[in-house]
């Protein structure tokens, strides 16, 4: 049933086009440079259009050597021109299987399809460029080879637990959550950035090395600024202040702009939807993608909110899984929702958002203490300093510092809290922006009890937990929750071998029921 | 919540098991080839110093010498007081740290893999470092260092023996 294939011939043309695109820039600065004397355009178009002939024979020779071959059990991969490389996934290794389309493959209907397999980053295995078709046609299948492997396992134990997918429902699935434009456009003011500015520093720098103008020398913008500020000097103290008003309001202007034209590019038509086996993530204007997550693999969700989003009730959901996301760690699955929508997400993951039931814990007022008593002597050494060595009343400034840093200790031990019930554990922390974080107990991997010196003197603790793609932290746990809080969660762990970790979320009661019966034999199978 | 009750904790420390006692010796080893360099510098300042005769002779490389000596002497005693492990039926404690003290919980049912590693150092006094590797981001590796050939090598077959067993 094996069948080898190759790329999308297409491809080449992408590989082409950027061998053009790096031949471009060399050979503008030999034109320049005066290499070759007068004839230093000629020696420029023969080094570009060496540059781009040998790109394009390496394109080429490139897509000839690299095949791949879906068997079984595996796909495999075989690529290199000199030195070749080998490399085979077994089905139910992949965690995910994504589809990114950046722009000009896109345009060229082509697709880089991309098997994760959670060794982390560079390791996974990818295909560039198939057609949009036959990439569709890849994840189909690994979906129904996974399936294959579950069904086999549902017929060899007659369990009933585990009717046959509906795999006609599979491509459509339903949608849980969309970024309408207009919600996009206030998330995108929101995102308000300033990052334009260290791209023009960068684009300045650049003009700096290819024209010689010298940006970085202070003497011609000094005179400048003396220019302006002699002619600023000349307005009225009226005229000044709308200038400085003008002047924020451009900057606050270009920020929500940057921000909007950001969050657009990033999260144009973004929809998740759930389909029988998992959650589905398309987004992007120009890079499309087009991502699958399985439900099981989820371990843990993370809310997080922004400083000033968070005083709207805007909210981001991500799932931590082994599979990593572009730059992310997390899957974000809802970049900016209200907690309402939030909670179909939730879930449909299989997770239990928390609720009125819920026993929050608060950290220890111990820990709170000593936070805010730290915060402040740094501040009210830097008061002594100021006392002794600077003007006058200038003390005051890091004395003020002092008493907000006490503040705002005080008030982030508000939102440091965590809770366990029978099968979640909960952690939320941070004050201006509050996160949270839910695992489940059973899909955790260590705990740790850590304490530095002070804390050991006052008796509370860090509690680590081992989370599979992420990292679970409760801090200020007075030591005896501490301890409480790891028997228990131990006593989930241990009773579950790692093997059997993966059985979907949504029929724990069966799979429990059943390796009661039969000693967890189908459960095995079921868990990919 | 009805929460279920929770077990009393095997967390006393006084069930902590010690490592073995050839640890502490291969750690003033280690601490003592750590400090040549620094014993080195204080000679050579000391032969510097006394050219211009500005201090006693023997003043810095003394008091270098005395503080290098005491360290070896209590730091690699006192760490390995301070580290101790837990073998359970199903899963291992390990405990570390001085200063920074970590209380380490692993589930066998969570061991992704297993080592047992030996430097040169640990070959030469006999003991071997048990490494558990789990699934999670956090403790991806906890290492307990210290404990005899024999027993690192009996304790990785009796975790072995308990993944085995679990997954059959």
């Amino acid at each position: 049933m094996s069948d080898t294939r190759r790329a999308a011939p297409l491809g080449i043309v992408i590989g082409a086009l950027g061998a053009v695109r790096s031949a471009v820039l060399p050979a503008i600065a030999i034109a320049f440079s005066g290499v070759g004397g007068g004839g230093g355009f000629l020696v420029a178009l023969g080094v570009g259009v060496a540059a781009v002939a040998i790109g394009v024979a390496i394109s080429y020779i490139g897509w000839r050597r690299l095949t791949y071959t879906i068997s079984e059990a595996d796909i495999r991969v075989e690529s290199g021109i000199l030195s070749r490389a080998a490399r085979s996934v077994p089905f139910e290794r992949i965690q995910d299987v994504s589809l990114e389309a950046k722009l000009l493959p896109r345009l060229l209907g082509l697709v880089a399809v991309k098997f994760e397999t959670g060794a982390g980053g560079a390791d996974d295995l990818a295909l560039a460029y198939l057609t949009a078709a036959e990439g569709e046609r890849l994840r189909q299948l690994v979906r129904e080879r996974r399936e294959d492997e579950a069904e086999l396992a549902a017929a060899a134990s007659a369990d009933p637990a585990a009717p046959a997918p509906a795999r006609a429902a599979d491509d459509a699935g339903e949608v849980l959550f969309a970024l309408a434009p207009g919600r996009l456009l206030t998330f995108g003011l929101f995102e308000f950035s300033l990052a334009v500015f260290a791209v023009l520093g960068g684009a300045l720098q650049y003009l700096d090395n290819v024209t010689g103008i010298d940006v970085w020398n202070v003497d011609p913008w000094y005179r400048w600024l003396k220019q302006q500020g002699s002619t600023v000097a000349t307005l009225s103290p009226y005229a000044q202040a709308l200038g400085a008003v003008a002047g924020l309001a451009g900057l606050l202007v270009v920020g929500s702009v940057t921000g909007v034209v950001r969050t657009a590019l990033r999260d144009w038509g973004f929809t998740l939807t759930r389909s029988a086996r998992g959650f589905r993530r398309q987004r992007g204007l120009l890079t499309r993608t087009d991502v699958v997550m399985p439900a099981h693999r989820v371990q843990g969700l993370v809310i997080g909110t922004g400083m000033v989003r968070y005083r709207f009730g805007w909210h981001s959901l991500s799932f931590v899984s082994l599979a990593q996301d572009e730059k992310e760690q997390s899957h974000v699955v809802a970049p900016f929702a209200t907690m309402t929508e939030i909670a179909p997400i939730v879930a449909a993951s299989g997770f239990r958002l928390p609720g009125d039931t819920t026993q929050w814990q608060r950290a220890s007022t111990r820990h709170r203490n000593d936070l805010a008593a730290r915060d402040a002597a740094i501040f009210v050494a830097a008061t002594i300093v100021a006392a002794i060595v600077a003007p006058p009343g200038l003390f005051l400034i890091p004395l003020g510092l002092a008493v907000l840093a006490v503040g705002a200790n005080l008030y982030a031990w508000e939102f440091r809290r965590h809770a366990i019930d029978d099968a979640q554990i909960y952690a939320s922390q941070g004050f201006l922006s509050p996160r949270q974080e839910i695992a489940t107990r059973l899909k955790l991997h260590s705990v740790e009890i850590a304490q530095g010196p002070v804390a050991r003197f006052r008796g509370y603790a860090t509690v680590h937990l081992g989370l599979a793609g992420g990292s679970f932290a409760m801090r200020g746990v007075p030591l005896a929750e501490a301890l409480r809080l790891r028997a228990q969660v131990l006593e989930t762990i241990t009773a579950t071998d790692y093997s059997r970790l993966d059985a979907p979320p949504h029929s724990p009661p069966v799979a429990q029921a059943l390796s009661a019966a039969q000693s967890g034999f189908s459960e095995n199978f079921l868990a990919t | 919540m009805n929460q279920p009750p929770v077990p009393p904790l095997p967390d006393a420390d006084d069930e902590l098991t010690r490592v073995h006692p050839n640890y502490a010796h291969a750690l003033r080893v280690q601490t003592a080839l750590s400090s040549l360099p620094v014993l080195v510098a204080a000679a050579v300042s000391e032969v510097a110093l006394r050219k211009l005769g500005l201090v006693p002779p023997g003043l810095v490389a003394g008091v270098v010498l005395l503080i290098v000596i005491a360290l070896v002497i209590r730091i690699p005693q006192s760490r390995f007081n301070a580290r101790g492990y837990q073998m359970g039926s199903d899963r291992l404690r390990v405990v570390r740290g001085l200063m920074f003290r970590s209380d380490t919980v692993v589930p066998f049912g969570r061991v992704q893999h297993i080592d047992v590693a030996q430097g040169p150092l640990e070959r030469f006094f006999g003991i071997a470092t048990l490494t558990l590797h789990t699934a999670g981001n956090h403790n991806a590796s906890v290492s307990l260092p210290g404990l005899g050939e024999e027993l690192a090598r009996a304790m990785r077959e009796d975790i072995r023996a308990h993944i085995r067993r679990e997954t059959l």
